[in-house]
């Protein structure tokens, strides 16, 4: 788009994909996991928006909206498992669900 | 239109590195909807004032009202009091409100310099232009959509009932047998109700 150069946007999302990525390594709380993830599908999100205005067309924008109808569906079950994380083990700390005995 | 995306770039970066340092997750709740809204103040400033419409009102709107839907699920109890008390010190508020504030002058800024959609070119982000291109040569990948909302739904739905806890369990299964019995007495006396009924009506004519 008029002035900003692309290499600029593509950056802001790169640094804030990185932001996300660490936030999942880093924090075992499993709230604070989806948050970044929500970070991360933003970043994505935002790096197309870059590319289809730098390629003035459309498609970003749309591919936009189906990132945003996946966000919401992660969203819902991630939700929901967090839920039964919370009613089984009383805690909110993803290793406590690291036995993987059904 | 530069200077609108450099300020709102940077709002994201500090907001977003606030979100994964935070203790509270409502705190970094607060900076993750304003990291929400700058990014929605970037793709205005790159031209998809639609894009930046739906990024406010379904991601700052609709899945973080979700988000505090859960947590505020999560402790329920007499320390949320406490926990309310505390949420309103300024020190919860401020830094989020800062962070807003910016991006308010910068939307003043847009709206009072008069900056049409940058360049003057051709506006490629409206509605209607991305409405034809998703429901023309996109149409399959909105029935996928509408499909994984509904598994999504599902799963949610399957993921969200409480049972599995001994006693609760039992009881509930014995509730819902009970009221499977009702509906079926229920259906029963409709079908012998509807019976009687067109009898009436036949022997009237």
């Amino acid at each position: 788009m008029a002035g900003i150069p692309v290499e600029h946007g593509l950056f802001l999302a790169g640094i804030l994909f990185g932001l996300g990525l660490i936030g999942v390594l880093v924090r075992r709380n499993v709230i604070f996991m989806l948050l970044s993830i929500e970070v991360m599908l933003n970043a994505a999100g935002l790096a197309f928006i870059v590319a289809g205005a730098q390629w003035g067309q459309v498609d970003g924008q749309v591919m936009f909206v189906f990132i945003l109808a996946v966000a919401a569906a992660e969203v819902a079950v991630g939700l929901a498992m967090v839920l039964q994380l919370y009613s089984r083990f009383k805690t909110l700390d993803s290793d406590a669900a690291s036995q993987l005995r059904g | 239109m530069e200077i609108v995306f450099y300020g709102a770039a940077v709002v994201a970066v500090i907001s977003t590195v606030m979100v994964i340092t935070r203790l509270n997750a409502i705190h970094a709740l607060l900076y993750l909807i304003v990291s929400l809204l700058s990014v929605a103040l970037v793709f205005y400033s790159l031209g998809a004032p639609f894009i930046a419409a739906l990024e406010v009102i379904i991601y700052a709107g609709a899945i973080m009202v979700l988000f505090i839907f859960v947590i505020m699920m999560l402790n329920l109890g007499p320390q949320t009091v406490l926990q309310e008390s505390q949420w309103l010190q300024p020190g919860t508020w401020v830094g989020p409100a800062i962070l807003a504030f910016v991006l308010l002058a910068e939307l003043f800024y847009v709206l009072a310099a008069g900056v049409t959609m940058p360049g003057g070119e051709p506006v490629l982000g409206q509605p209607q232009d991305v409405g034809l291109a998703l429901f023309g040569p996109y149409l399959l990948g909105v029935e996928l959509a509408a499909m994984l909302l509904l598994a999504g739904m599902v799963g949610a739905y399957h993921l969200g009932r409480r049972e599995g806890i001994g006693a609760d369990s039992a009881q509930y299964q014995e509730s819902a047998r009970q009221r499977v019995r009702q509906m079926e007495y229920g259906v029963e006396g409709g079908e012998w109700d509807v019976g009687s009924s067109m009898q009436r009506v036949g022997s009237r004519e």
